[in-house]
């Protein structure tokens, strides 16, 4: 069994890594990743959010919004499945707003360090991403668990990568037009070639 | 009405979304592979951008400040639902293919992004001739990249056999990387390269200049 979770993981943060293999938040990934101590923060950010959001869509696509799923409240004909995106998103909104609210009060020094980029990350497409593969995955609450803690880490992983690149990378001479984000794109290129190859790996 | 022209026409190449304001790369890029697909989801992306920078040009007098982000994102969404329930009623296969990236375009930076900046301040007509302007822009690149992935990766277009492969008797040995997902990142880095050397305003300044050699320049 734990070989099984371990194994979710590892696929999650290297063979089907967010950034790199399926281009989900993008936006925030090149355009956050100039600096490592940004990029860790926004990735801890996304890790943090990731593992919370997933299990919760999870639980309201099979109590609330599942075809049959509202059996339990007497009503088993109810389909509310095409609902999913607004709820989905929704939720997201909410547990962001809660989870800045919540460490406001109790852990003011994380919230400082995360505070601008939680905004940002209700429109990540990683996290709507997520929750939208878990549903068509049909993973189940602990495997959606492992799954958002998994893919949350890849995220991190790849763009603390990209910012190592890039703060070595404004020192180097490069052709005008390739500049900025032409050569991000290419830098992003190889680094995903290189993530090809964890491909066959499997536990 | 030349400001019309100009809103339709600016994103395409000037001011193009994906090229110079860094919008909506995500989750756009994973259905390059084939131009059929890429084509639909182009449409959809469009079609949602338009009408979402519609009605929030309608309704930009009522929205309070402090939740548009949240009013923004539940017409966007709901407009989303409504793409989704018609491609999966009218085109099955393609809903398929298109699996969770319909979803995704809800947190498309193109459609927030607009809403935000363009519709926010201008009128309805004119807000939805700028949805489908970055619409448009956004397609020119996605079909650009589409086009280079399919026609080198399978030697097809939209699916018609345009270089036969060895596999099928031909004579084209498929690049398979180009259906791999690095190679959408190397044609876009490229796409940007060839758009800044046509329009050089768009060259990023440099972060850092290497100073003069001071060593030489020195007095003996």
């Amino acid at each position: 069994m734990f070989e099984y979770y371990l194994s979710l993981f590892v696929t999650a943060v290297f063979i089907d890594n967010m950034a790199l293999v399926y281009f989900l938040g993008m936006c925030t990934f090149i355009a956050i990743s100039k600096k490592v101590e940004t990029a860790i923060g926004l990735g801890v950010a996304v890790v943090v959010v990731l593992t919370i959001t997933v299990p919760v869509n999870n639980l309201i696509y099979f109590y609330l919004l599942k075809d049959g799923a509202l059996a339990w409240a007497g009503l088993p004909d109810v389909d509310l499945s095409f609902l999913g995106y607004l709820s989905y998103i929704g939720v997201i909104a909410a547990i962001v707003q809660i989870l800045e609210m919540f460490l406001d009060k109790y852990v003011p020094a994380l919230y400082n360090a995360l505070g601008v980029f939680l905004p940002l990350i209700t429109v990540n497409c990683a996290i709507l991403g997520a929750s939208l593969f878990m549903v068509s995955r049909d993973y189940n609450f602990v495997e959606s668990t492992v799954y958002g803690l998994g893919s949350g880490v890849g995220w991190a992983v790849a763009i603390v990568m990209l910012a190592g690149i890039r703060e070595k990378l404004k020192y180097s001479d490069i052709p005008e037009g390739l500049r900025g984000l032409g050569i991000t794109f290419i830098t992003v290129g190889l680094m995903s070639l290189g993530f090809m190859s964890f491909g066959g790996i499997s536990l | 009405m030349s400001s019309m022209k100009e809103v339709l026409i600016a994103p395409l190449f000037v001011n193009n979304p994906i090229g110079l304001q860094i919008l909506g790369i995500c989750s756009a890029l994973a259905v390059t592979t084939k131009m059929s697909v890429a084509l639909v989801m182009c449409i959809a992306l469009t079609l949602v951008t338009a009408f979402s920078n519609l009605f929030i040009s309608l309704i930009r007098n009522q929205i309070p400040s402090s939740i548009r982000i949240i009013v923004q994102m539940t017409v966007i969404a709901s407009l989303v639902i409504v793409v989704d329930q018609i491609l999966g009623a009218v085109a099955y296969d393609m809903s398929k293919e298109l699996t969770v990236f319909v979803g995704l375009i809800i947190t498309n930076c193109i459609v927030m992004g607009r809403a935000e900046a363009f519709a926010m301040q201008n009128p309805p007509v004119l807000s939805f001739v700028d949805g489908i302007g970055n619409g448009l822009g956004y397609s020119v690149v996605l079909m650009l990249v589409a086009t280079i992935r399919e026609f080198l990766g399978s030697g097809s277009l939209f699916g018609y056999a345009v270089m036969p492969l060895i596999t099928n008797g031909g004579w084209y040995n498929p690049m398979g990387m180009m259906l791999l997902p690095p190679s959408a990142f190397f044609i876009i880095g490229l796409l940007i390269w060839g758009l800044r050397a046509w329009k050089t305003e768009q060259v990023e300044e440099p972060e850092y200049e290497i100073g003069g050699h001071t060593a030489l320049t020195r007095p003996v």
